[in-house]
């Protein structure tokens, strides 16, 4: 096992990769407990589309994509959550509309300017390729800020994330800690695409918990297990893609469902017991 | 001591008006009980009342009354049913609302926490699942929370709503000695009139825009509406 990490570690690409990725995966997991406990994980899967658009508008344009993209995603962000709370266009619709429309904007940049390069390939399907020195210094400096702010915030997260009315009757500001949350998942969901894609990336968010929520009891347990599996899903997936030459966001994402199936059987076996 | 003054108070929905020129003063150690047909305005009332929602005329004041004193039981139909959450964990969040940004739960909330799960009997399910409990279980736990942010007054949404009359009878009988043993003041939507007669020593019944107020539970059974509502059971 160790001979096997070492064997891919010897490749600085994929060690910067697994840096990346473990942290990344770590606090996507994090931030996913309380956006598919509070039933927004559309609000994740509609972010990395508008992603996707607003990174490949900077690439045709030739502007610096980190840079454009995580303020438009944190306004994409404060818009989503806007229309989840007035339900004028129905939460759901109102995402899947957004996230269609700006990828329709983005391929329509890309095939007016360079057509489909590898760049853009590159942020829809994901590569550890692409990940470069200051890639990993903007994960690491994100998920550290994103750790602290979670744990500070831990307790409020979880009564908003439980009853929000009870939460803004004693005087918590819900608003607040919900742009928060939205506006950390934005920055998380573009740091992670390099990495995952795109059209992937939200799965790191919606998987590890929905896999937790099977057996664990407590929100507690649901969000150290969520963590924990969402590591280790990375770290196994980017093993079997170097060994198998697949690509890595998505061989993840297989390795993710597979854990999801397998906690699912713990759960109704556990409540067959 | 004056808890809540309304003056003149207009609630409602842009153009929809729910609640129309209702003036309220409620002190503590005062039980009282909201009363009318479904989609008659209570639960707005009381969104009002809480402070969650601004008057479209006149104003409701706290008076000697902070938002993090209040202690407040949603309609469970509004909670997820299959949340994880142990019930140790729901609880103490009723200590959120008394901590600054850093909300991390220290020694005295501990204490809180566990007292109210001793006074409701709940000690012994502190660490099960809220989604495994029965439903008198699971109110007891959310009364149990709101008890932990009250420190002058209790706001209840229909806390019986779905539990059968022996446990309904129960706890009820808890938010009285609640009401009594603590000087808590008690604002409660109710569809239960047997037990707002009882325990309550004002009622409100709404009415399309109009809520009818009552000093005391004999005047509202010996009133017109009183008598057709006592009448219906």
């Amino acid at each position: 096992m160790f001979d096997i990490i070492d064997n891919i570690l010897q490749y600085p690409f994929i060690t910067r990769a697994l840096i990346v990725g473990v942290f990344v995966s770590f606090c996507a997991a994090l931030l996913g407990v309380s956006l598919v406990l509070k039933r927004y994980s559309m609000i994740g899967d509609g972010l990395s589309h508008v992603g996707f658009s607003a990174l490949s508008i900077a690439v045709a344009m030739n502007w610096a994509p980190i840079i454009i993209s995580i303020p438009v995603i944190i306004l994409t962000a404060i818009l989503l959550l806007h229309f989840s709370e007035k339900n004028k266009i129905s939460g759901d619709a109102a995402i899947a509309l957004i996230s269609t429309s700006s990828l329709a904007l983005g391929i329509i940049a890309v095939s007016i300017t360079s057509g489909i390069n590898v760049d853009v390939f590159n942020y829809m399907f994901g590569s550890i390729l692409a990940i470069s020195q200051s890639d990993l210094i903007l994960s690491i400096v994100i998920s550290t800020i994103v750790l602290i702010l979670f744990i500070i915030s831990y307790n409020k997260i979880f009564a908003i994330t439980f009853d929000e009315n009870f939460a803004l009757a004693i005087g918590i500001n819900v608003k607040f800690y919900k742009m928060l949350l939205a506006i950390l998942t934005g920055i998380m969901i573009v740091v992670g695409m390099k990495i995952m894609g795109a059209l992937l990336m939200s799965s790191l968010i919606i998987f590890p918990t929905l896999s937790s929520t099977r057996v664990c009891k407590q929100f507690k347990s649901v969000a150290i297990n969520s963590a924990i599996i969402s590591i280790m899903s990375f770290i196994i997936g980017l093993i079997f893609s170097y060994f198998c030459s697949t690509p890595t966001g998505a061989t993840v994402v297989v390795v993710d469902l597979l854990i999801f199936i397998i906690y699912s059987l713990i759960g109704v076996f556990k409540q067959k017991v | 001591m004056t808890l809540i003054k309304c003056n003149n108070v207009t609630l409602g929905y842009s153009s929809n008006v729910i609640v129309k020129d209702f003036s309220l003063t409620l002190s503590s150690g005062d039980y009282l009980c909201i009363l009318g047909e479904n989609g008659s305005g209570k639960s707005t009332l009381l969104k009002g009342l809480l402070g969650l929602k601004s008057p479209l005329k006149g104003n409701i004041s706290f008076v000697g009354l902070k938002q993090n004193e209040i202690g407040y039981l949603p309609q469970r139909i509004n909670i997820q049913k299959d949340f994880p959450a142990s019930v140790y964990e729901i609880v103490l969040s009723g200590c959120l609302g008394c901590l600054g940004v850093l909300s991390f739960y220290g020694k005295q909330q501990k204490k809180i926490a566990l007292e109210n799960m001793e006074l409701l009997g709940i000690r012994n399910l502190q660490n099960k699942s809220f989604r495994e409990l029965s439903g008198g279980q699971q109110q007891r736990v959310l009364l149990a929370r709101a008890l932990c942010a009250t420190k002058k007054i209790l706001i209840l949404d229909e806390p019986c709503a779905g539990l059968d009359p022996i446990v309904a009878k129960n706890l009820y009988k808890i938010i009285k000695k609640i009401n009594t043993d603590k000087n808590i003041a008690i604002i409660m939507v109710s569809h239960d009139i047997g037990s707002a007669i009882s325990d309550s020593n004002m009622i409100i019944h709404m009415q399309e825009d109009k809520p009818m107020f009552f000093k005391t539970p004999q005047e509202y059974c010996e009133s017109l509406i009183g008598k057709r509502f006592l009448g219906g059971i």
